[in-house]
């Protein structure tokens, strides 16, 4: 039985949100019971921003997270407010180019990708979740590249599209960083 | 044998409630006319308001929706969004339209929701009994303002006609009076072309009549009408507000 | 096959409604059931459909009684707050017998409250938040799935009852994406609506459509016939689920998302090897008393869950009337109850029972 329970948390603008939704979606392509539930009101304008993925073999029984298995943190709020919610195991990812705190924690498995970064590097700040996004497909199995990119295909707009390969290709850089 | 007089087919025939001297009978025949001369009581929505005329849902012969008070404009917007090819109209006191349900009226207006509103205006509550109402003249004695309307207390009457035409919603709006003959006829041309500027389409329109309460004002019926064309158009002047050039 | 989409559930109620066939959406914004709005303004057009925002939501509900005075299928939406402001235009639709689908996505309250998951409505919504004897259907989905077959149910249930029904979600429910399936088409099913005002054609007397009878006498007649209408959805509508409750120690009530959360902690009780079970009212209106009156002699006790102080817990109590013990944990203002609240509970009654 697998069960994965997964926090994205950070700024809003980040693409905290919608890297949720898409390892939401490719779940369900994999026939997989899945859930996403965003924070919401003002905390979403500019403020810090999360979402909650749980991705279950079984039914899920609340989307709402106490604790979670993965943890993605893109700003320090955002690692101070969660790194606790991790359970022992888990696995947090950071975006070291954004994210200068490190934890305290031991008892876990930790990823720093200087994300921001090297999606600045190659033009494009969107693309920094995508890094992340890599990193915890790998190391949870959570879902799998293939459906992740069935998922943009479905989620982006058509004129979107072209991006594509490039995204993917930004996600196995990540998925091996 | 000719027939040269008969109620209008648009008017049911019950009693009505009304007190003797009170306008509101003639109103409602004004409407009714309008209806049978433009042959549309089979696809017509009525709306009653709250106030004297709260049950003339039982009068008027075409179908009747009884609204909350000064809620009608917003009943009739639903009533006119679901049958768009349906005449509908609202009839509302000055206490309906002009206190509760401004937000209403103004909004219905702003939209230019395509029905048509008569508005009686007797410048008080008749139904609960003679208070103030938005439209009472300054002095004016009711039973919530028993030494007069005093303008530092109760602030100032309002000109729904003049304010209403600021916005750019209304197509036609145009205050008449029924206190004599006379202005009964222009008051009834208003009201039809009130009906045919919704069934042109051009939407919002909205004929506010003024209107006698002896019982409430304590005067005669015929001291009354004297009220309406001393006091009451000074302070509410009759004409067309928007659209006087509209041709329909 | 359906359709499986991965969807909000706020976005759910929306295409729920159009698939019910509902063509008229009146509405005014408010946080958390903003993207039912958004849809409908975006989707209704599409569909030959009306989507109107208010100027209030007063004025919304007014439009909705109009709409639904014609025969039309109508919806409108709203959080908390602005659910207080339709409850003069519910009990005046509730007089004048007319169906519409109310969606309330709660936030925590009282007074303009907070934007967070709440269900502190549950008084309002089954007890009559308007003045008059009157009742609403009361739906209470707890998936994203549910949300969508119970939208289609609820305008079902308003045409057959001539009466108004409540999808009373909470800002979980609403904000949450989870999978749902779409069925082909839909089963719409049609009522009778010889009494709507929608023009008489010259074919017929003049339909009124009315919530005033002065008479006393009258009035009194309208209300017995009301009683029966109610009487008989009481007996014939009554919902609910029962999950793990055969030989339960402590059985679990609980509704909407919160019955998620329980369902997490009966996961956690097993793995203690205590017997947790959950009766899940899908109806809060009418409430399932034959629910709860099947199971009864299962549990050494009842444990109310809820994100309030204890509303339908008097519901819980009138059915079980004494019989079992019945216990209340919850959380106010915006706060989720965890299974840790739960289990801390649980064994807190265990104790006392042991």
């Amino acid at each position: 039985m697998s069960l994965h329970e997964i926090i994205i948390a950070g700024f809003g603008g980040q693409g905290i949100l919608s890297g949720g939704r898409l390892i939401a979606y490719a779940g369900m392509l994999e026939d997989k019971n899945v859930s996403f539930f965003p924070s919401y009101g003002p905390e979403m304008r500019g403020g810090t921003a999360n979402c909650m993925v749980v991705v279950s073999d079984s039914d899920i029984a609340s989307p709402v997270l106490n604790s979670c298995s993965a943890l993605i943190v893109m700003n320090n709020p955002s690692i101070e407010k969660f790194e606790s919610w991790l359970k022992p195991g888990g696995i947090l990812i950071t975006d070291s180019s954004m994210v200068t705190k490190k934890t305290s924690r031991t008892d876990i498995k930790v990823f720093e990708i200087p994300a921001t970064q090297l999606a600045s590097e190659i033009g494009n700040k969107t693309y920094s979740i995508v890094y992340l996004l890599g990193k915890l497909i790998k190391e949870t199995g959570c879902a799998k590249a293939e459906s992740f990119e069935k998922a943009l295909y479905s989620v982006l707009s058509q004129k979107k599209h072209y991006m594509i390969p490039e995204e993917m290709e930004v996600l196995r850089v990540g998925m091996d960083y | 044998m000719a027939v040269v007089f008969r109620p209008p087919h648009a008017l049911c025939d019950v009693p009505m409630h009304y007190c003797p001297g009170c306008t509101h009978g003639i109103a409602h025949r004004l409407v009714a006319e309008a209806i049978d001369e433009l042959g549309i009581e089979g696809s017509t929505v009525g709306v009653s308001p709250v106030g004297c005329a709260y049950n003339n849902y039982l009068y008027f012969n075409c179908d009747m929706v009884q609204a909350a008070h000064g809620r009608a404009p917003a009943v009739a917007t639903g009533i006119k969004r679901s049958l768009p090819d349906h005449a509908v109209f609202t009839y509302q006191g000055d206490g309906d339209l002009a206190a509760i349900g401004t937000a209403e009226i103004v909004h219905a207006a702003a939209r230019g929701e395509n029905i048509t509103v008569i508005f009686i205006n007797n410048t008080i509550y008749g139904m609960t009994s003679g208070q103030m109402a938005p439209t009472t003249l300054l002095g004016q004695v009711t039973t919530t303002t028993p030494l007069g309307r005093d303008p530092k207390v109760n602030g100032y009457p309002i000109r729904v006609c003049e304010m209403l035409a600021t916005l750019q919603g209304p197509v036609y709006i145009e205050r008449v009076s029924l206190h004599d003959i006379k202005h009964i006829r222009k008051a009834k041309e208003a009201v039809k072309k009130a009906f045919k500027v919704q069934l042109a389409g051009k939407g919002f329109s909205l004929v506010e009549i003024l209107s006698t309460c002896p019982t409430n004002w304590g005067l005669t019926p015929i001291e009354a009408l004297k009220r309406i064309e001393n006091e009451m158009i000074p302070h509410y002047p009759l004409g067309v507000f928007a659209g006087a050039d509209l041709e329909v | 096959m359906g359709e499986k989409l991965l969807m909000k559930g706020n976005e759910v109620i929306a295409e729920a409604a159009i698939r019910a066939g509902c063509r008229h959406y009146f509405g005014y914004p408010i946080t958390p059931q903003t993207e039912l709005m958004h849809y409908m303004a975006k989707k209704m057009p599409k569909v030959g459909g009306v989507f109107l925002q208010a100027e209030s939501e007063v004025s919304a509900i007014n439009m909705v009684y109009g709409a639904a005075s014609t025969g039309k299928r109508v919806l409108t939406s709203s959080s908390s707050p602005g659910i207080s402001l339709k409850q003069e235009g519910i009990s005046y639709a509730s007089g004048a017998q007319l169906p519409a689908v109310i969606v309330n996505i709660m936030r925590g309250g009282p007074g303009l409250g907070g934007i967070q998951p709440s269900q502190s409505d549950y008084f309002q919504a089954t007890k009559g938040g308007g003045h008059g004897d009157y009742h609403m259907i009361v739906l209470a989905p707890s998936s994203v799935q549910e949300l969508y077959e119970l939208t289609v149910d609820a305008f079902n249930l308003a045409d057959k009852y001539r009466i108004l029904t409540m999808i009373l979600g909470d800002g979980i429910l609403g904000q949450m994406m989870e999978v749902v399936n779409f069925r082909d088409e839909e089963k719409i099913e049609t009522y009778d609506k010889s009494w709507a005002a929608n023009g008489h054609k010259n074919e017929r007397e003049h339909n009124t459509i009315t919530s005033i009878h002065i008479d006393p006498a009258v009035l009194e007649q309208w209300n017995i016939g009301y009683q029966k209408k109610y009487q008989l959805i009481t007996e014939s509508e009554q919902r609910y689920e029962l999950y793990n409750c055969d030989d339960a120690e402590i059985i679990l009530v609980a509704y909407g998302s919160v019955a998620r959360i329980c369902k997490g902690a009966i996961k956690e009780a097993a793995a203690q090897g205590i017997k947790l079970g959950l009766i899940r009212p899908i109806t809060l209106w009418p409430f399932p008393v034959k629910g709860i009156e099947k199971i009864i002699d299962i549990p050494k006790a009842f444990l109310t869950v809820e994100m309030s102080s204890g509303q339908m817990l008097e519901d819980v109590r009138l059915a079980v009337d004494g019989r079992k013990p019945v216990y209340f944990t919850g959380r106010m203002g915006g706060m989720i109850p965890t299974v840790k609240n739960i289990m801390d509970k649980v064994m807190e009654i265990k104790e006392r029972h042991s």
